[in-house]
């Protein structure tokens, strides 16, 4: 049985008849060919298929492609605009949060979503925001010294401590 | 003179030139490959750790919608047998093939081979595959196994024996004889599941009579070389690509029957095909790390001089023998357990033993971890018996600095080391001086607190071809890079490394634009293609790279810039001495005004109608680089934990790490190894652990049950580093790959253990979870009651 779906995928409308048993990471990676949202799991765990659906950060592989008729959906594809990085992407390559690189695409996504509602996040928050996530290579320590840097970067001069959040939490 | 100071790239934190591709989506992992008219292989294993296999039934899944082909294990005869590459003396090999005909001897052993249009009807088709199997009785347990009446996995054998490996010097009768003291520790070094993100995959094209196989592999040279002499093809017409590859760490160091089945499967369907691993399956077929039990012995005198150690191992090989595996709890276990000590007496014994479980081979460390563990956790508990500081112990039984090149008791050379300051350097990081008044402040709050340090030495630079044959290592441990300089000075270089997250091409560059005098990014690195390297490469593993890959890279370099030299001298009529290449030009010393740009040397090359005489057209080279010795990196990990006295969870509070790899090409990446590396070894100590049932079941079969950290189990690492060169290779490089995972799990064991010392504990088998902890929590609190 199949479903016709329409999706905007990184700002392209696109209509299909998908499986009523097709998830979205298979969507994505075989019908659009965008291979940037890895599978690293069969079991929800590891967070390299994460994308963003609605501007949630959402692992594509726990939602079926019938399911997101008329949702916007961004993936890693789509995160730089114009040629120009993403904060977050600049920040990944200036701290060295990425070795394989398997994992870095859904581990941005995450934090692309997490910083939109926590601009000035403490260390502990971050660690907390991405432990869906799984990294083998870096330890994750400079994933959070990354992101740390993205958000002082997006939220510009009218920064705020990271103290107040804190206080704020 | 206006010349520019001459800048030096090794050493500089330069942004690596692997990131931007990898964070667009535009680098191409193996299951990224899809071609026209693919078909899909799936297995069928074994659901029983040890079965007879009585026959199998494919009719009904050859009726299945979408079905290409079924093969069952005398079908895949045809792909030869999976190699095993070190042979130890006295070795019982196993037979291994690519699917099991006769009888299935651990849970996720293929029998079948399916393949249909898609994914999907390929899963179902291997459902439909009925196999009728006798199940047999099981031991998962590597000393059970030894024991007379245990079932034997391989009958030729008649044994479940392996090897028998010894490691003696000195004489240990004496040691224990003039012992004042002596320890022994029963220590479970547990099995792991490497868990690289980017699960296995293979895709394979045959066309007009050449093979392409694209591999989630560390390894592309070898399962070129496997797949050519296995599957019947001239090595010309195998094409092996590495493509973009996530994380190894030891379990893409194979050649897989996956590699060999996709490859013939290709050849014989005349269709390209794809095999991609899921995680679940993951856990069962791809190889699992470290399984061993040790019995370990110090002999000392109560000022903690150490007078001798007694080793005694039985290694967990698993079901059969992968690709390194006899190597692994031998070469590099073995001769490296005394450490950074002085040692005069040392005599070990390791078993290697077949049982019913995942065939176990190198992972992250691969062997030093556990040889780290084994004698930092024995070094604790010599300097609680004796009431001695144990950094005071280590300090008092390192090997000095003047003793280097130093012999060890266990027959090997390293080539040098400092180990104090190192040690000093960590302490200092970690506050060492002050922390019983945090131990006490958390005594207060109702938690344990305790500080652990491992000093560790491990065996790098793998390895020098001679010794490799000496030690039963069946091919040379040389590498392999060619540079190319094209006539318009664009610069390539080719390398048999295979990196898998490691930033080679940022390392490599940097070390080929030094010797060339231009900048990193005028040189491309390319890696993991078998028709584009030269013609063999050993690949990337053991922390070899630089120290023996990067090696090659500058040999070649500097072969270039002589004859960038040669060129110049000739055109600005100087001598060889005077000309200097940096900074993309090639000028007289005090005269850079007067240069030649780096790419008009290399157009004079090609234009070849003015060359000093005799000299040969061209501006390339290739080199085979050797190595004269291993290279033995060091350091000293230090952590401090808080065990919660209520719930016995244990937390990081602070790691400091002082480590030395020698010259640091980038110390960016070099960081970014030991965070990775630290992290695995935190894992072992605190979560990670494969269990089985008594009937070989993996009961910790995805990631829901084995417990890979998250970024919320895991501290901020705080870093230092000495630089000792080494004068085993040109640059003094050492490698670091593996450090952080061989110095961190004594480290955070020996702190939870010093916690929990007010109260008695002496032992926890990792992972020290919760529920352990506080076990040994409360039988420690009863037993005092």
């Amino acid at each position: 049985m199949t479903h016709a779906i329409t999706l905007t995928v990184n700002g392209t409308k696109h209509t299909r008849d998908v499986e009523a048993t097709q998830l979205l990471v298979g969507f994505l990676r075989e019908t659009l060919r965008l291979t940037g949202t890895h599978v690293g799991c069969d079991t929800s765990q590891c967070g390299a298929c994460t994308v963003l659906l609605d501007g949630h950060a959402t692992k594509s592989c726990t939602v079926l492609a019938a399911q997101v008729d008329g949702a916007e959906i961004v993936t890693v594809e789509g995160l730089a605009k114009k040629g120009a990085f993403h904060p977050i992407q600049r920040a990944f390559q200036e701290h060295h949060a990425l070795q394989c690189g398997f994992c870095t695409p859904g581990v941005m996504l995450t934090a692309v979503d997490f910083l939109r509602s926590n601009p000035a996040p403490t260390d502990s928050a971050i660690r907390h925001a991405i432990e869906g996530n799984l990294c083998r290579c870096t330890g994750y320590h400079n994933i959070v010294n990354a992101i740390r840097a993205a958000a002082t970067e997006m939220r510009g001069a009218s920064a705020q401590p990271s103290v107040a959040a804190e206080v704020r939490r | 003179m206006t010349a520019t100071a001459p800048t030096s790239y090794i050493g500089a934190r330069v942004p690596r030139k692997e990131d931007p591709r990898l964070m667009t989506g535009d680098a191409i992992f193996t299951d990224d490959v899809t071609l026209p008219g693919m078909v899909y292989l799936t297995l069928v294993r074994s659901p029983h750790a040890h079965a007879r296999i009585r026959g199998v039934d494919s009719t009904a899944a050859r009726k299945e919608p979408g079905i290409v082909a079924v093969l069952t294990g005398k079908d895949a005869e045809a792909t030869g047998v999976l190699p095993v590459f070190i042979t130890v003396p006295g070795m019982n090999g196993s037979k291994h093939m690519p699917l099991a005909a006769d009888k299935a001897r651990y849970v996720g052993d293929a029998v079948a081979a399916v393949v249909a249009e898609t994914r999907e009807a390929a899963r179902r088709a291997a459902e439909a595959v009925t196999v009728d199997y006798e199940p047999l009785p099981v031991v998962v347990d590597a000393a059970k196994a030894l024991l007379p009446d245990a079932p034997i996995l391989h009958e030729e054998l008649g044994t479940n024996l392996v090897f028998t490996y010894p490691v003696k010097g000195g004489d240990i009768e004496k040691a224990f004889r003039d012992a004042e003291v002596t320890v022994r520790l029963h220590l479970v070094n547990q099995r792991l599941i490497p868990n690289a993100m980017e699960p296995r995959a293979v895709v394979a094209r045959f066309d007009a009579g050449e093979l392409t196989l694209w591999s989630t592999t560390q390894i592309p040279h070898f399962v070129q070389l496997i797949s050519s002499l296995n599957l019947g093809l001239s090595q010309n017409k195998v094409r092996v690509i590495a493509p973009e590859v996530g994380g190894g760490f030891g379990s893409k160091l194979q050649v897989y029957a996956e590699e060999l089945l996709v490859g013939h499967l290709a050849k014989t369907l005349g269709r390209p095909v794809k095999w991609t691993e899921e995680r679940r399956e993951g856990y069962l077929a791809t190889i699992h790390g470290r399984d061993l039990v040790e019995d370990v012995e110090l002999a000392a005198k109560r000022d903690g001089t150490v007078l001798g150690a007694r080793i005694r191992t039985v290694a967990n090989m698993g079901a059969y023998l992968q690709a390194f595996a006899p190597g692994i709890p031998t070469i590099l276990h073995a001769f490296i357990i005394p450490g950074p000590y002085r040692i005069p007496a040392f005599d070990c014994e390791v078993r290697g033993v077949y049982t019913n479980t995942t065939p176990v081979d190198a992972y992250r460390g691969a062997g030093r971890p556990e040889s780290t563990y084994a004698i930092e956790r024995a070094m604790d508990r010599l300097a609680d018996e004796i009431g001695l500081d144990p950094a005071v112990l280590r300090r008092r039984n390192f090997i000095p600095p003047e003793a280097f090149p130093f012999n060890t008791i266990s027959g090997i050379t390293y080539d040098s080391g400092n180990y104090a300051p190192a040690l000093d350097r960590a302490l200092a990081m970690a506050d060492y001086q002050t922390f019983e008044k945090r131990r006490a402040e958390a005594r207060a709050r109702g938690n344990y607190r305790g500080i652990g340090i491992s000093s560790y030495v491990e065996i790098c630079g793998l390895a020098p071809s001679k010794a490799n044959s000496a030690l039963g290592v069946g091919w040379g441990g040389y590498e392999s890079a060619r540079i190319r300089v094209h006539p318009t000075g664009a610069v390539q270089v080719f390398t048999g490394t295979s990196p898998h997250g490691q930033g080679h091409e940022t390392s490599w560059s940097q070390i080929a634009a030094d010797a060339l005098g231009i900048s990193p990014n005028d040189v491309e690195v390319r890696h993991g293609d078998t028709f584009e390297s030269p013609g063999m490469g050993v690949g990337t593993f053991g922390s070899r790279s630089l120290a023996v890959g990067g090696i090659a890279v500058h040999k070649a370099a500097e072969r270039i810039r002589e004859k960038v030299v040669q060129i110049g001298a000739h055109l600005l009529e100087a001598a060889p001495a005077d000309v200097v290449v940096e900074g993309g030009k090639v000028f007289v010393k005090g005269v850079p005004e007067k240069a030649k740009a780096f790419g008009e040397i290399s157009m004079a090359a090609y234009l070849a109608n003015n060359l000093p005489d005799g000299m040969e057209p061209g501006l390339e080279a290739t080199v085979y680089y050797d190595p004269p010795n291993f290279t033995f990196p060091f350091g000293t990990h230090v952590a401090e934990v808080e065990v919660d006295g209520e719930t016995g969870a244990v937390q990081i509070v602070r790691y400091s790490a002082c480590d030395d790899c020698g010259r640091q090409i980038n110390p960016m990446i070099v960081e970014g190894q030991l965070h990775g590396g630290i992290a695995q070894g935190i894992g072992q100590a605190l979560y990670e652990g494969a269990v089985y049932d008594e009937n070989g079941q993996l009961l910790s079969g995805s990631m829901m049950e084995y417990h890979v950290p998250t970024a919320d189990d895991i501290p901020q690492f705080q870093l230092d580093h000495t630089v000792t060169l080494t004068n085993s290779n040109a640059l003094g490089v050492k490698g670091i790959g593996e450090a952080g995972t061989i110095g961190s799990t004594p480290a955070v064991v020996n702190a939870v253990l010093d916690a929990l010392s007010p109260l008695g504990v002496k032992e926890i088998d990792m992972p020290l979870t919760p529920e352990k902890v506080w076990n040994a929590i409360a039988q420690a609190r009863e037993a005092r009651r």
